[in-house]
């Protein structure tokens, strides 16, 4: 196997996706075999570990590991955003410890016992939930992506800044999500059939407020109280939380409180001075609920330095808000030319889709990218593309291909092409 | 006799439809209702009784507002609310209330379910209306005797409001 000459797929080292189902096992449990042969008895070898425990922590060499670039309004604490640290993770569930958050004035403690859901407006029947009562419905769940409109947000600056992906990508995360259909209550409370919108509260001090067309809410809108397996954290809407799959996390409001049925959006201060996306015509754009097609490599990425020249994977997530990845295209030579990605089972709609390539690094320079497609042909545009029409200080809903630079010495920097 | 069969099978299954759901909500009331205090739309509906000038209104803001929004709703260290016309269709866009917010109405929804930050909920609705026409009157929208109420509110004009469009899925 060694002496067969690495297939290549693209330029600067790209090489067949297949190559780590081929040979990749070789290597490793080479190198295994040898470290293994050469170690001494380790003290953890010594003598029995630890007994078990109610609840697992993370091992203490990666409590580093931790959300990032916290950032909250002045004056505030609540009111701001912390990122996951997508470089350090792999597969596409995100850890619940480490779900990025976005919230508006603070994370609500709340006693679920006194918590209710009230459905109201153009209804036949105005009702309320408590936690309990939803414990006792058929729920389902689903694997989906979560991602604030405002991510990436600092790519729309002139110049590239010298940022980790987590710093730039973080607003995103993925999860399982258990809760009841929204179409479930609704179908129970009774819609007038002249009803067009919802309009969803939270119970947090800012009593966030969105307004969602009726359409979303009857096909795939859930009332989630799981994620990953147990009940929501805090920090991500407990005891309940509005879920709308593919579209802009702050739609799906967290700490459900109301649902009022109408036959017109309420124009919120959310969803009009703040998530609308003003064009450079002066025009503003508003309800412009769907996250488009977009990727990003995660490893390699700043902040993860290369070693010595060789063979590496390059990894990374893709995702639409529209419907399941289709094809995910890398290049290591700054988009002249592209290789196919590998994309790990299950490839699901509406969520994370982790992609892999294998990459032969010379050591020199280079500059590696990843394109996404979803399942309705819809292509991740370029930087250039993603901005285009858009007003200088519009950060919302920025899609655009991603850069990495890596430089002989093996660094990795945000660089725009 | 066909339409007659087709009627039934839909009867029957809404019927299903019906039984297999818990139906474990709470029926609430009016009064449940009317008490929380939900949306105020554009058109006026929800407003409650009550009223309020930007007189009354500026006492109230450099006591609730001025901390994070500054002098004249400008230079705070949060959002900026007053200023920046003209700018929206420009290469610096100042995006206040006065400049880009589409509907008066917003903002009263948005002061009393809101605001102020560190204490949301506890202003009366005619402080609440005070402090939407003294932020109004800083952006030169309203006078500053002009009574702010469930009638005039939702008859302000703003000026950016005909700049909206809404958009169409999003597809890339």
């Amino acid at each position: 196997m060694d002496d067969e000459p690495l297939k290549p797929a693209a330029a600067n080292g790209l090489l067949d996706r297949r190559l780590f189902l081929k040979a990749g096992l070789t290597g490793s449990a080479t190198l295994l075999m040898a470290r293994a042969g050469a170690a001494e008895r380790e003290p953890w070898m010594m003598a029995p570990g630890a007994g078990m425990s109610e609840s697992s922590a993370p091992s203490r060499f990666e409590t580093h590991i931790r959300r990032t670039n916290i950032q909250s309004q002045p004056g505030t604490t609540g009111s701001g955003a912390s990122r996951t640290p997508l470089q350090h993770l792999d597969g596409i569930i995100t850890p619940s410890r480490v779900h990025f958050e976005r919230h508006h004035a603070g994370i609500p403690d709340i006693d679920p016992s006194r918590h209710q859901l009230m459905i109201h407006g153009m209804v036949r029947r105005p009702l309320s939930f408590s936690v309990e009562a939803l414990d006792r419905y058929p729920k389902i769940s689903r694997i989906q992506f979560l991602e604030c409109s405002g991510n990436s947000r600092n790519q729309i600056a002139p110049e590239p800044v010298p940022a980790r992906c987590s710093a730039i990508h973080g607003l995103l995360s993925a999860s399982e999500w258990g809760g009841v259909p929204l179409s479930t209550l609704l179908d129970e409370a009774g819609v007038d059939p002249r009803a067009r919108w919802i309009v969803a509260r939270g119970a947090d001090a800012a009593v966030m407020a969105r307004s969602v067309p009726l359409e979303k809410a009857l096909d795939d809108a859930i009332v989630a109280l799981f994620q990953n397996g147990e009940r929501l954290m805090p920090a991500n809407g407990y005891p309940m939380r509005l879920f709308l799959p593919g579209w802009e996390g702050n739609t799906s409001v967290k700490w459900l409180r109301s649902i009022e049925v109408a036959d017109r959006p309420a124009m919120t201060r959310e969803e009009t001075s703040k998530y609308s996306d003003l064009q450079n015509d002066g025009t503003a754009r508003l309800f412009t609920f769907e996250m488009g097609v977009k990727s990003v490599i995660t490893s390699p990425s700043p902040g993860l330095e290369m070693g010595a020249p060789g063979i590496y994977q390059i990894s990374g997530l893709a995702w639409s808000g529209a419907a399941a990845i289709r094809r995910v295209e890398v290049s290591a030579d700054a988009g002249k030319s592209w290789a196919d990605a590998a994309l790990d089972a299950p490839v699901l709609p509406k969520c994370l889709t982790r992609f892999r390539a294998a990459w032969q690094w010379n050591g020199g320079p280079a500059v590696i990218l990843s394109r996404a497609t979803d399942q309705n042909g819809a292509v991740q545009p370029t930087r250039s593309s993603a901005l285009k029409g858009r007003a200088s200080n519009t950060t919302y809903h920025y899609n655009g291909i991603q850069a990495w630079r890596i430089s002989e010495d093996g660094e990795v920097h945000n660089v725009y092409v | 006799m066909y339409r007659l069969i087709l009627v039934a099978g839909i009867f029957i299954a809404t019927a299903v439809r019906a039984e297999v759901t818990p139906d474990l909500g709470e029926e609430l009331t009016a009064q449940q209702i009317s008490a929380t205090g939900f949306t105020v739309w554009p058109d006026g509906e929800g407003l409650p009784e009550g009223s309020g000038n930007a007189a009354t209104g500026e006492n109230l803001y450099q006591a609730h507002c001025f901390a994070c929004h500054g002098r004249n709703g400008e230079n705070g260290i949060n959002d900026r609310l007053a200023g920046g016309h003209g700018t929206i269709d420009s290469p610096k866009p100042v995006k206040t209330v006065g400049s880009y917010w589409p509907h008066a109405t917003t903002l009263f929804d948005y002061i009393r379910s809101a605001m102020p930050y560190q204490r949301p909920g506890t202003l009366s609705d005619d402080e609440v209306y005070s402090l939407t026409a003294y932020i109004l009157h800083l952006n030169g929208i309203v006078a500053r005797d002009t009574e702010i109420n469930a009638t005039s509110l939702p008859q302000i004009q703003m000026p950016n409001r005909d700049n909206f469009v809404w958009a169409t899925q999003q597809t890339n």
